[in-house]
């Protein structure tokens, strides 16, 4: 089975789901890296330390930026010329809309989301939650090229090679677009909480601190939501410590606690870390639906009913303002930091 | 301006929803709006607002799809249409974005046309650019913020949006006519007012067929194959304990090591 998995990236920071797909293509036969942007070569030398069999870039100025019409059209244009068996996605708010408007071109269907894709013979057969993960369900595509996005961490990732190395394949870029990129407000780091193996995250609870005392400028809002800033200090140190990146509950996004790519649960990201540390958040359904396949989860409340204890592993019922910062100080004791 | 927000009927997020004979059951949970659709038409409602112009919400669903497009009428939209045919139970997405593309062109001159940014149900999140695509109009994806611009005499009207992107914002603009998907960041959804809801229980809602929008049936390319209720995870939620905060996170980072996470 011939493979092109397309490497997800913003300005050269990969979505590392992106070397997943790569490892899934290379179980079925050959994979082909497919890159775009401007500037490649380092990227083009870890997709063949990740085992890509040929890389094929199309490097043009126009496409540093991600528009949507010109990449599908890239990628549309490339699949129909080289007739690939399979083109895979990790699944990214980018690839969502790539893999959908290249179906349209390619007039195939797109399998979505999945956590897992098997080759019985000829045929792929792929399993997706559906429902907010209350259900599974098994799906085929009768389309070809068969077009499928991985969800990050549901397929292990290959070992990297640092020895290998090869020439990129340069392909035409399709650079066309309705709409014009006019400039960025790029948050203080990239966030990318999909792709995390541990995520420490902080709800409306990050709010309640007693025994800080806001600027008295502030009005009422402003106040909770610098307690809240200064609370989220704690999380971030604890993330820090275990290697971690921060989440969040929406209680906390609306709040205007921390920016929305933060969120964990339906309406932000579904999650699957080896480990999930929830400070000071509830656990309403809509945020359970996106820690469901979390691996271990540990909550941290100060109300012994908090739903968040149901779905929990382990359980502190106590001031998270006095537990979180004591968790840091022994994790960098017992991990030697 | 005209603006049209497409909108889908979900099971509500509290239901409790199971596989039986190979079918999707929810029991006698309720049918709601997808609650990301709601986003799709609060700003369509917010476009309107500025703008001046109409909002058209649209389904595809079966009869009782009504009830959402009601919603959307009662927190303000000014007509509804429900796309329903028998013919229409296997669709997937590039067969829903075939069907709400004739839609779209059979109620016309559409200014811009709003989703939310998936469903609850299926989850796949393909149909807003699918349907930009075969309109052939610019897919602004995940928007947060948006700004219709005059083009002068001439020229048709822009939009200027903020993409709401895990690297931050990405401010981008096109000419309308324009798709857009719409997220949580634009605000939250106005609840229906009690005139609202006498308005929306009182409006005709057409129901198109595939016959009254003059396409064939589309067809599937993804079908399901099996049906699965995930085994549930028994968990017992032991909790720490200790005399001081010290203590118990010195037992608790403990309990974590031993399980290899990390």
């Amino acid at each position: 089975m011939k493979t092109f998995v397309y490497i997800d990236h913003f300005k050269g920071e990969v979505q590392l789901a992106s070397w997943e797909a790569l490892g899934v293509a290379k179980s079925f036969g050959s994979a082909s890296a497919v890159i775009f942007g401007s500037g490649l070569d380092a990227l083009v030398k870890t997709a063949f330390e990740f085992g890509a069999d040929e890389v094929l870039v199309a490097d043009d100025p126009s496409l540093v930026d991600y528009r949507v019409e010109a990449f599908a059209s890239t990628i549309s244009a490339l699949a129909s010329s080289r007739t690939p068996d399979l083109i895979l996605f990790p699944t990214t708010a980018r690839t969502r809309e790539l893999a959908a408007m290249s179906a349209m071109d390619l007039n195939t269907g797109v399998l979505v989301d999945l956590t897992d894709l098997l080759l019985n013979g000829d045929k792929l057969v792929a399993t997706r939650p559906i429902y907010e993960g209350k259900l599974n369900e098994t799906v085929v595509c009768s389309g070809k090229p068969v077009i499928a996005t991985l969800r990050a961490r549901a397929f292990p990732r290959p070992a990297q090679d640092k020895s290998k190395s090869g020439t990129a394949t340069k392909v035409e870029a399709k650079t066309d677009s309705p709409a014009t990129v006019e400039g960025y407000e790029v948050a203080e780091a990239a966030v990318s909480v999909a792709d995390a193996g541990i995520i420490v995250s902080g709800g409306r609870g990050m709010s309640n601190n007693p025994s800080l005392t806001p600027p008295a400028s502030m009005d009422e809002k402003q106040a909770e939501a610098w307690r809240a800033q200064q609370g989220f200090k704690l999380i971030d140190e604890l993330a820090t410590v275990l290697g971690g990146a921060v989440g969040a509950s929406r209680a906390a996004v609306d709040g205007g606690y921390i920016p929305y790519a933060h969120q964990v649960g339906q309406t932000g990201k579904v999650v699957a870390p080896d480990l999930y540390i929830a400070c000071g958040i509830s656990g309403a359904i809509q945020h359970i639906v996106g820690i469901r396949s979390a691996k271990l989860v540990i909550a941290i409340n100060k109300d012994a009913e908090a739903p968040i204890f149901k779905v929990a592993r382990y359980g502190v019922v106590g001031d998270l303002f006095q537990i979180v910062p004591a968790l840091t100080a022994a994790f960098k004791k017992k991990l030697g930091k | 301006m005209k603006i049209i927000a497409c909108i889908k009927q979900v099971p509500d997020s509290e239901a409790k929803v199971k596989a039986e004979g190979g079918q999707v059951s929810w029991g006698e949970s309720p049918l709601v709006i997808n609650p990301f659709d709601e986003y799709a038409v609060e700003g369509a409602l917010q476009l309107k607002e500025a703008n001046s112009g109409t909002v058209t919400a649209l389904c595809i669903g079966p009869e009782s799809a009504k009830e959402a497009l009601k919603h959307a009428l009662a927190v303000g939209a000014d007509e509804a249409v429900l796309v329903s045919d028998a013919a229409l139970n296997a669709l997937d997405t590039q067969g829903a974005a075939r069907v709400l593309a004739a839609a779209i062109n059979k109620i016309g001159s559409a200014d811009i046309v709003t989703f939310g940014r998936q469903t609850l149900d299926d989850g796949s999140g393909l149909t807003a650019a699918q349907t930009a695509r075969v309109l052939g109009w610019p897919m602004l994806g995940l928007v947060g913020h948006m700004q219709v611009e005059d083009g002068g005499a001439s020229s048709p009207k822009g939009i200027k949006v903020h993409r709401v992107i895990e690297e931050g914002r990405q401010i981008v603009s096109a000419k309308l006519p324009a798709v857009l998907s719409i997220v949580q960041s634009i605000g939250e959804p106005r609840y229906p007012s009690f005139m609202g809801i006498r308005k929306a229980s009182k409006a005709n809602i057409p129901i198109w067929s595939l016959s009254d929008l003059g396409i064939p049936a589309p067809t599937a390319f993804v079908t399901r194959t099996e049906l699965i209720t995930p085994p549930s995870r028994e968990i017992v939620c032991e909790i720490i304990q200790g005399d001081s905060p010290e203590r118990i996170a010195e037992t608790l980072a403990d309990k974590i090591l031993a399980e290899k996470v990390l």
